[in-house]
């Protein structure tokens, strides 16, 4: 292009990308920062991360099993719920399901304060006991909605026609429904249940209202961290979820150039 | 008469519909209008749900000081809204016009940083605002700041990390508008001699306006939702509805009060949730939240 471009843009966008990770790269510096207040460098130390691994950071370590436990359980069920409901939203249309599509997309754009509070009043007034139980009630809930759009993309961006072919060509209904139907849309199944699985994992807001004692997921573990002012082991945990992050999506990024590449 | 083809197609529509439609009404719907039936309630004894059906409860928003906390909620959300998406359309343009490889480098790193946990990219947040921090410094030792000032814990605080929180998902919707957008009319207008700035507001803003309002609304929902912003790097003088929920319902035990303050969030969002509902009755690709591609 021979037109004269504006640099505003391109500035204004690397500030935005700095912006973005100077806080995440100093909590990463302070990890390793001797000075419990993390204002000034005071040498290097790895004591954190001791402190994390040692009797200080048991109950970490318990809220992190808590969290697998209800991420996992979530999973399942929404998974379940929200395949179906992308099959039924694909396949009919009709007042039921429009009603049906509300209900499925409503909780993506309500703000998440709004399902705790309802859920947790709503537990109340039925007066069941809070604990992991309703935290997995509340994450299938709000996982279904993604699951069931994440399947639903998928299901419109093939031509169904296919299945009407395997039909015609002496499949039986069974056949065609395990053999053509299921491989082209598990790829969008496991796609919405990673994403349910991630979504459980990090969820703070719902689980705060629905947690009951004893039943401390990782988010509300690092939340009471934070108000006790527990800086230095904050630190050095999220620096390790930083890293296991980075390294789950650099593999999830080698399987896909991988898989595409046999594809192709 | 329905024939047997038809039943049996209707049977096997309410096998399908039926797991998630239940499990939604159970555990979306009935809670959402529970709130309004408990907003008429009376406060219970041991932080329970009275018996009795009262006006108390929702009189009771007229004080102390719930109309000005309603009112900062409306203009810091609406602000957190105005700049997210100054600065998001500026780099949705530079993304959808270099190279792909920029591109997807650009896009790759504006959503990494989202992966980590909210609540550590706020608490990252609170030492870089620290009074000892890092940043304030800086400020000081350019003589941007006197030495007593204070960063952490105002209203200034908490609409910088919402606009940090955000940022992403305008930035997102935003690009896929502006992927879509023909430059050459932008080019056109400029050959017929308009210059770079008015041919970006006259033509281009107004090419992305369908990206730009579902950006809006992806932001303001959220913002007008605020509780973790506001109690971590706010003070008093920050706090916003979802505050006030959140003490009235674990520090007061006043459930009924937590409910109608929660109806009047409903209702100041009704309109923009209307919009997203009405838009999305017909399943179909751009149904496709942005906040589910992060």
């Amino acid at each position: 292009m021979s037109m004269r471009r504006s640099h505003f843009p391109a500035i204004l966008t690397w500030t935005v990308i700095l912006f973005f990770y100077v806080p995440i790269l100093l909590l990463v510096v302070n990890s390793f920062n001797a000075n419990r207040q993390g204002t000034v460098w005071m040498g290097f130390t790895f004591r954190w991360y001791h402190e994390l691994f040692s009797a200080k950071g048991r109950d970490i370590w318990r809220a992190l099993s808590n969290t697998l436990i209800v991420a996992t359980l979530s999973t399942v069920i929404s998974t379940f719920l929200g395949t179906c409901a992308a099959f039924a939203l694909h396949k009919y249309k009709s007042r039921l399901q429009n009603f049906h599509y509300c209900l499925i997309y409503t909780p993506l754009v309500v703000p998440e304060i709004l399902i705790g509070i309802s859920l947790l009043i709503f537990f109340i007034a039925l007066k069941v006991e809070l604990g992991l139980a309703t935290i997995v009630l509340a994450h299938a809930t709000f996982c279904t909605s993604y699951v069931a759009m994440a399947v639903l993309s998928r299901l419109q961006d093939f031509d169904m026609t296919i299945l009407e072919a395997a039909r015609d060509l002496g499949a039986s209904r069974w056949v065609t429904t395990w053999k053509v139907l299921v491989p082209i849309i598990l790829p969008g199944i496991f796609a919405g249940a990673l994403l349910a699985f991630t979504l459980s994992i990090d969820d703070f807001v719902i689980t705060f209202f629905v947690n009951g004692p004893g039943t401390t997921t990782l988010p509300i573990q690092i939340q009471g961290m934070i108000k006790r002012g527990a800086m230095t082991m904050i630190n050095a945990l999220s620096t390790l979820l930083l890293a296991i992050t980075f390294l789950v999506i650099l593999g999830c990024q080698l399987i896909m150039k991988r898989s595409q590449r046999n594809a192709g | 008469m329905r024939s047997p083809e038809m039943r049996r197609r209707v049977l096997g529509e309410y096998a399908v519909t039926g797991p998630s439609l239940l499990w939604m009404t159970v555990f979306f719907l009935l809670p959402t209008l529970i709130i309004f039936a408990i907003s008429f309630r009376s406060r219970g004894e041991y932080g329970g749900i009275g018996d009795q059906w009262t006006l108390e409860t929702l009189k009771a928003l007229r004080y102390p000081n719930y109309p000005s906390i309603i009112w900062r909620t409306i203009w810091m959300s609406v602000a957190c809204t105005a700049l997210t998406l100054s600065i998001a359309v500026p780099v949705a343009y530079y993304i959808a016009r270099v190279s792909a490889k920029v591109r997807d480098t650009v896009l790759l790193l504006t959503i990494i940083p989202f992966w980590t946990n909210f609540l550590i990219r706020i608490f990252a947040w609170k030492s870089v605002l620290h009074p000892d921090g890092l940043l304030k410094h800086f400020l000081v030792f350019c003589h941007l700041l006197p030495p007593d000032a204070v960063l952490l814990y105002r209203p200034e605080a908490v609409l910088l990390v919402m606009v940090y929180t955000e940022l992403p998902f305008a930035i997102l919707p935003l690009y896929a508008a502006a992927e879509k957008f023909d430059f050459s009319l932008f080019e056109a207008a400029m050959d017929l001699g308009a210059s770079r700035l008015h041919a970006f507001f006259r033509v281009f803003v107004p090419g992305i306006a369908d990206g730009l309002l579902s950006a809006c609304l992806m932001v303001l929902i959220p913002c007008i939702g605020s509780y973790v912003i506001p109690d971590m790097v706010g003070d008093k003088d920050s706090m916003m509805v979802g505050n006030v929920i959140v003490k009235m319902t674990l520090e007061h035990r006043n459930l009924p009060a937590a409910a109608a303050l929660s109806s009047v969030m409903t209702a100041v969002m009704f309109l923009p949730l209307l919009y997203f509902l009405k838009g999305k009755k017909q399943p179909d690709g751009s149904a496709k939240p942005a906040r589910e591609v992060v």
